[in-house]
């Protein structure tokens, strides 16, 4: 069977997830690594969407954070305000899911601007969103991004959402601990004891120089590197006929 | 007292050209009905603030009336970018001779901040955002301060005040009370915050209506200038139990804002070329109103006796 990089990172995403987490979802391939996880071993996962739905339960994959499909049979409707203070300020988000343009070996994220002048960028990004708060204050973050010496650089343009070395100081009931792993389309890296990403893992047939070549700075490799398995077929299948049947994020 | 009014007269008497304008809806009941009325007039030199500027400020962008954009994440949700904004900001289109559109960026909390400072008399609102990123080092509203409590540093935004905010809504009696359910968006904090309140209602229903519900009532009367009534007035976004959100039509956009050329034609057609709302969505199409139409998803009432 031929898998997809995205169905791979899907995969690996879910498996992240533990039954019962307050996760706060992001649209693409979050949100179906979110639903997998709940169609597999966390059906219990409560999922929470920036737009105020909470607790929701869609039976369309939503094309937005705010589908009407995330209203219909959630648990709870909130404003905006009371998602970013009553639930991520407060410190009630057990995860986070964030990605980014570029993103460098710390975990700082830059989804602003590319270019070194903000004022005249050679590219305009959206912007934060949620970024921001949503980086701060999970108690983990998970980020979800395919590998290339363009998004994972030496230096990020602008940080939009803060690495793993801001929350070394900002210990706290409504701070979280920042980034934890960063998923890819060639295996998943962690943090070592200097804030600095390394690589934990990696797909089955892909080679570290591979990882190495997609990556803007000198990578850290774990000693014992772990080789991820395939995706079982149960998973796949849920990905292409239950999940997202269109392909639209995988 | 009734306050319905057509949006050609709501648009007219409440917003003057240099005015401060925001346009609610998060996602959901995006009042693209105004906005398009807005551009048919030819308000000039708006500042106009959103947390999310989404298609329907970047068509208000296209037509060359916005000078100031106050906003925290600019794109088109779940497709890509906002073209008419890049095209003001981006290097090679300034370059070009673009003129630059002023840009003021918080994150969602930051905006959601602004509003809420704004809304409740407060000048400003601290938070605990933005520290290790470089937002602040691009916009010197951002400050911080020490909390007099904890001695904890944290961020502060100033109030937002608009002149004047454009609220879509479900329904609404013809005094002004208007009710909303599904996502809510700052609306409650936009409405409060702002000099002057338009609502927009997809239907006028009596008061008697609210009065049996009042939980769902977000703004009262007294906050309200003027009611419009407008059926399908968020399309392409939505408004739930009556409409889906259009999701084609937002991926179709990225292709006809792309090219200013074919952006300037879907102006001059469905809007320009459209006497208000509801000949837009005759053009649009029947079908796609047949399409788009809810599903019925009705909930148990709840007693309100005593």
């Amino acid at each position: 069977m031929d898998i997809k990089p995205s169905e791979k990172m899907v995969c690996r995403a879910a498996k992240e997830l533990h039954d019962g987490d307050v996760v706060f979802v992001g649209i693409g391939m979050p949100n179906v690594a979110c639903n997998l996880a709940r169609y597999t071993h966390a059906p219990n996962l409560f999922m929470i969407y920036e737009s105020g739905a909470v607790g929701t339960r869609p039976d369309r994959l939503p094309v937005s954070i705010g589908d009407p499909a995330l209203v219909t049979d959630s648990a709870s409707i909130c404003s905006v305000a009371d998602i970013f203070q009553n639930y991520l300020q407060r410190g009630n988000i057990a995860v986070g899911f964030l990605g980014g343009a570029q993103i460098d070996r710390f975990g700082n994220l830059n989804s602003t601007v590319i270019g070194s002048d903000y004022d005249k960028p050679k590219v305009r990004l959206p912007g934060s969103g949620g970024a921001c708060e949503i980086a701060i204050h999970s108690k983990k973050i998970l980020i979800v991004m395919k590998m290339s010496p363009k998004s994972f650089v030496d230096r990020c343009d602008f940080i939009t959402s803060p690495g793993r070395r801001f929350f070394q100081e900002k210990r706290g009931p409504s701070f979280g601990a920042g980034p934890e792993k960063i998923i890819t389309d060639l295996g998943v890296l962690g943090f070592d004891a200097e804030d600095e990403m390394i690589l934990e893992e990696i797909y089955e047939g892909v080679k570290v120089e591979d990882v190495q070549a997609a990556c803007g700075w000198k990578l850290k490799i774990a000693p014992q590197l772990k080789t991820l398995p395939a995706p079982s077929k149960k998973e796949i299948d849920l990905l292409r006929n239950q999940l997202d049947p269109q392909g639209l994020y995988i | 007292m009734n306050k319905v009014v057509s949006m050609k007269e709501a648009i007219g008497e409440s917003l003057r050209d240099g005015d401060s304008l925001v346009i609610e809806g998060f996602t959901h009941l995006i009042c693209f009905a105004a906005a398009h009325e807005i551009i048919r007039q030819q308000k000039k030199n708006l500042t106009l603030a959103r947390l999310t500027p989404d298609l329907v400020y970047d068509q208000i962008i296209e037509a060359g009336l916005c000078k100031k954009l106050i906003f925290s994440w600019a794109g088109n949700p779940g497709v890509g970018s906002l073209h008419a904004l890049r095209r003001r900001v981006e290097a090679k289109y300034l370059e070009g001779g673009a003129e630059k559109l002023d840009l003021e960026e918080y994150s969602h909390y930051g905006m959601v901040s602004r509003l809420l400072a704004g809304s409740s008399g407060l000048p400003f609102w601290p938070l605990k955002s933005y520290l290790g990123t470089h937002i602040p080092q691009e916009n010197d509203t951002i400050k911080h301060i020490v909390c007099p409590y904890t001695g904890e540093k944290m961020a502060t935004v100033p109030a937002l005040n608009p002149d004047l905010c454009i609220m879509h809504v479900q329904r609404a009696d013809k005094r002004g009370n208007a009710q909303v359910w599904g996502l809510l968006g700052t609306q409650k904090e936009s409405a409060f915050a702002s000099k002057k309140v338009i609502i927009v209602a997809e239907e006028i229903v009596s008061e008697e209506t609210i009065r049996r519900d009042p939980n769902r009532t977000v703004i009262p009367e007294f906050k309200v200038d003027h009611v419009v009534h407008e059926p399908w007035g968020c399309h392409p976004s939505y408004a739930q139990g009556y409409y889906d959100r259009d999701n084609d039509f937002y991926i179709k956009w990225d292709e006809i804002s792309r090219d200013p050329k074919t952006y300037a034609d879907f102006l001059g057609e469905f809007v320009h070329g459209c006497k208000n709302h509801s000949e837009y969505m005759k053009k649009m199409g029947k079908g796609l109103m047949d399409k788009l139409k809810a599903e019925d998803q009705f909930c148990e009432g709840v007693n309100y006796g005593y």
